[in-house]
This record gives structure tokens, sequence and C-alpha cells, in this order.
């Protein structure tokens, strides 16, 4: 006869194991890049231009232009992303366009972002003429972040339990009034959590902004979304290898502050949702 | 006594299936009318169709008419929020919005009001507080959120929520059934009190309830109106067979 218990002892063990693996990379990663990081982290790291062929000074300029990208990437992502969410979450019916606008959102976030670089090379840069430009860059980033929005914020919307859309019309408001009053009130913590996850995967990524808006050097701030920007994965990119003889720690200290910079985003996702499910009880 | 609503031939189907079948019925204003019936009767169905909830399934298809003061409610052209301000619906689990006690009253008034005054807002609610004897009980913490309150005393706010937007008739499915003995002899007599305002048509699948609460009584089976009349005839003189089955407890 097999012991049942002691099957179920080592299915646990092997279970927490498989859990702690996933721990140890991310560990590993975090304390690696702050060990040899942090001794760059100065003040005049955070707020200088690079200089010497960026084998000195600073990323101020990486920093802005991936907070330039970030934004400018939210702020065409965020209205249409959940606009399209609230058409799928309550309006749409099953049909056919419905399921092909589904399966559209799946693949546009299997795409490999490389790809989403190339698309934005061919259709902002150089068809809608705006050159390789911050708003270049915005547009394909904000492209590359809807799935992401999109599918977090219909999440979002459809845990709004339906009783409430039940009482809501019952008392006479309509659709739209339902949907601006109670269901969009009550699922603002899940959009936000999903725009900050979006927002962090923008900031991070290399290939769209290679193509479409960074500069290999630049050093001064870009003067308009028209402008070319330093961006922190790709001004990584630079210094670790097309630049010869950069100094390890100015490598680690760029990618301690992206990966700061999506940390922190992260924690803030996290904070919100963890400040919001205590704050509501149904 | 006038009939407040008058159903001819009406007939319900969801898709293929014929969930309500030839009912015809006479709802008497001012006086609380029961639907009784074993589940899946229809009974739940019958009451939605009252304030056309069953619009939101897809695949619902109603014939017959449905009076009420008068007017066919089942036509295209009726306006939804205004049947729905004038017909409005007590839920089965007590269900306020997770918005402050205060709030849930005034909702209905910030979505149908042009021009609102925090004072018709206070006014409001004191008084569909007090309809609902809630008011001496919770007056001083309208600003907390209604979450925090008991099941018998959310089921009361959610009755205040929506006699604040002054309805006329009150459809109440279940309201009790998750309520024990004493909140819900608490609540069939706020019934009974407000009664002299609205007219309520309530659906239990508790004959005692209806039987203690009621005035008039339905009895349905299967989709049919099988019996109606006053609640003293019904139970103790049924005129159908199945009524009386029913009624005794032989099935449902």
């Amino acid at each position: 006869m097999r012991n049942p218990y002691r099957t179920q002892r080592i299915a646990f063990f092997f279970l927490l194991l498989a859990t702690l693996l996933i721990v140890v990379p991310v560990g590993l990663i975090v304390v690696i890049i702050v060990q040899k990081g942090l001794p760059a982290i100065n003040w005049q790291f955070l707020s200088d231009i690079p200089r010497h062929g960026m084998r000195a000074g600073g990323i101020f300029p990486a920093i802005v232009g991936t907070i330039y990208l970030v934004t400018g990437a939210i702020i065409f992502a965020l209205p249409i992303g959940l606009l399209a969410a609230i058409y799928l979450s309550e309006y749409s019916k099953d049909n056919f366009l419905t399921r092909l606008i589904k399966l559209a959102i799946v693949n546009l976030a299997g795409v490999p972002s490389v790809v989403f670089g190339l698309f934005g090379l061919a259709l902002f840069v150089v068809f809608f003429k705006f050159g390789a430009s911050i708003l270049s860059g915005s547009l394909t980033l904000g492209i590359m972040i809807l799935p992401v929005i999109i599918t977090t914020s219909r999440e979002a919307l459809e845990s709004v339990p339906y009783s409430f859309r039940e009482v809501s019309l019952s008392l006479g408001a309509s659709k739209w009034q339902t949907i601006r009053h109670i269901v969009l009130p009550n699922a603002i913590p899940g959009i936000l959590t999903g725009t900050i996850l979006g927002l962090g995967r923008a900031a991070g990524e290399t290939a769209p902004i290679l193509f479409t808006v960074a500069a290999f050097y630049l050093p001064r701030l870009p003067a308009s979304v028209f402008d070319q920007a330093m961006a922190l994965p790709y001004h990584l990119y630079v210094i670790s290898t097309q630049v010869p003889n950069v100094d390890e720690k100015i490598r680690y200290g760029t990618a301690l502050v992206l990966l700061m910079l999506v940390l922190m985003m992260n924690l803030i996702a996290i904070v919100i949702r963890y400040k919001f499910r205590k704050m509501k009880k149904w | 006594m006038t009939d407040k609503i008058i159903t001819k031939n009406l007939d319900l189907w969801y898709g293929t299936f014929r969930a309500l079948k030839n009912v015809n019925a006479g709802i008497a204003e001012h006086r609380i009318t029961a639907v009784i019936g074993p589940s899946g009767c229809g009974k739940s169905t019958l009451l939605r169709v009252f304030n056309r909830m069953n619009d939101l399934i897809d695949g619902v298809r109603v014939t017959g008419e449905v009076l009420i003061d008068g007017a066919d409610m089942l036509l295209p052209r009726t306006d939804l929020v205004t049947l729905r301000k004038k017909v409005g619906m007590v839920f089965q689990r007590p269900n306020p919005f997770p918005l402050s006690i205060y709030e849930n009253i005034v909702f209905g008034e910030r979505i149908h009001a042009g021009r609102i005054t925090r004072d018709g807002l206070d006014e409001i609610v004191e008084r569909s507080l007090k309809d609902v004897l809630l008011w001496d009980e919770i007056k001083d913490r309208l600003n907390e959120p209604a979450l925090r309150l008991s099941l018998e005393q959310k089921q009361r706010l959610c009755i205040a929520r929506l006699i604040a937007v002054r309805p006329d008739v009150l459809l109440m499915d279940e309201p009790c059934s998750t309520l024990d003995p004493q909140a819900t002899a608490r609540v069939e007599e706020l019934m009974r009190e407000l009664k002299n305002k609205y007219t309520i048509i309530i659906v239990t699948h508790n004959m005692q309830q209806a039987a203690r609460v009621s005035d008039d009584t339905g009895f349905m089976l299967l989709g049919e109106l099988i019996e109606f009349g006053r609640t003293e005839q019904v139970f103790t003189a049924p005129r159908d067979r199945r009524t009386e089955d029913y009624i005794t407890g032989r099935y449902g």
C-alpha cells in the first residue's frame, strides 16, 4: 500500500521548490545589480549629461528621455485602451467581430517587441514623416502596451459585481450612467494597476525605441516631441557593447537606475491594489 | 380598488423555452400581492417583466400586454428610465453600492435630477430613511460605508434607496430570504407600512410569509398563473387542485 500522506509531502516539497526557484533569479538580479551599480550612484550621475564619450558624467538625458517616452506612451494608450475595454466588457455582444477583436488583442500581446520597432519605423517614422522622434517612439510603445491595458482594464471592469449594474439600471439609470457612476469608480484600482504595469514594460523595452526614437548620444535634453532622445535601456546597450572601456560601475549604475524605475512603478501598482482591496468588501 | 397593473395574455420566451404562459392578472393598487410557486415556476421572471429587467437578457421575447396605469409598457417606445423610476425593485440579496449610506440613498437623485442642492439631498435622505424606519438608528452615521450595516439594515437601506426616486410600485424579489426570522418579521411590518403609499408585489418561496403579509396571492406553476385571488381564499379555499397540493406541502 502506498502511503498517501508521504506522497503528499513529496508533492508539497516539489511545489515549494518550484516556487522558491522563481524567487532565486529575482533576488540574484537585484543583489548583483545593486552591489555593482550602487557605487556609481550619486547626484552627478543622476543629473549630469554623459561625458568623455559616455565613459564618465551622468545619465540624466537618458532618464528624462525614458520618462518622456513612458508618459507619451500612456497618453496614447490609456484613453484608447480604456475605451476599448469598456466597449468589450460592457457593450460588445459575443459575435464574430468581438471574437476577432479579442483574438487580435491576444496576438498583439504576443508580437515580439522588435517587430513593433520595425512597424513603428515604417508607420510613424517614415509614412507619417514624424522622423525618429519622441512622438514616434511614444506611439510605438503605446501600441505595444495597449494589450496589457485593455486586458487588465477589462478584467477590472468585469470584476465589478453584476448586481451593482442591475440595481443601478433598476433605479432608472441608463447604461452609460451605470458605467460612469458605478462600474468605472469600482474598477479604477484595477485599471490603474494595469496601466502602471504597462508603464513598467514600456520603460524597459529597447527594441521598439531603437528604431523609432533612441539617440546614440545626445548631450542635451530633447526640445520637442519631434526630437530624438536618449533612453535608459538603449543607453545601457550602447555603453555595454558599442563603447569600449566603459567602467563597469557606470553600466551597472545605469542598469540599477532602470531597474529601480521599473520596480518602483510595480511597487506603486502593488500598493494601489493593496489599498483598494482593503477598502472594498463585497 | 383599482388595478395598478394588468397583464393580458402575457407570454415570455427565453429562446425557445416558454417561461410564462398566457398570464392574466390584475394587481390592485395599495395592496400587497404575493406570487408563490416552486423554484423555476416563472415568478421572478414575471416580476422582472414589470420593470423590463428581462431586457438585459439576450434572446428574451415577450408578447401580450402589460398595462401600468393603463399604458402598455411592453411597447418598444416605452421610456425605460421613466418606467423604472415608477416601478422599482428590491433584490433578493441586499446590495447597497460600496458608497456611504448617504450616497446610496441619493444615487437616484444624482442620476435623475437636473439641479441638485445639498438641502434637497439631505431632505431626501431623511424622508427615505424615515419611511423605512431606519432614520433614528443610523442618522448619526450617514457618511459611513453602507457595507458596514447589518443585513437587515442593508435591505432597509436598499428599500430607502428605491423609494428615494419616488416609485409607485415596489417589486420585491424574495427580499427576506437572507434575513433571520426576527429581521424578516420587521421587514414584513415595514411592508405593511409601505403599502399605504405604494403598490407592492412580492415574490416569495415562503408560503407563511405570503399568508402573513399579502392581501392577494397568485400561485404559479411551470409558467402558468394557476390561481389568483384574495390571499385568504387562496390559502383556505383554493379553487385549483394544484394550488391546494402546493400550499399543503405536497410538492415544491
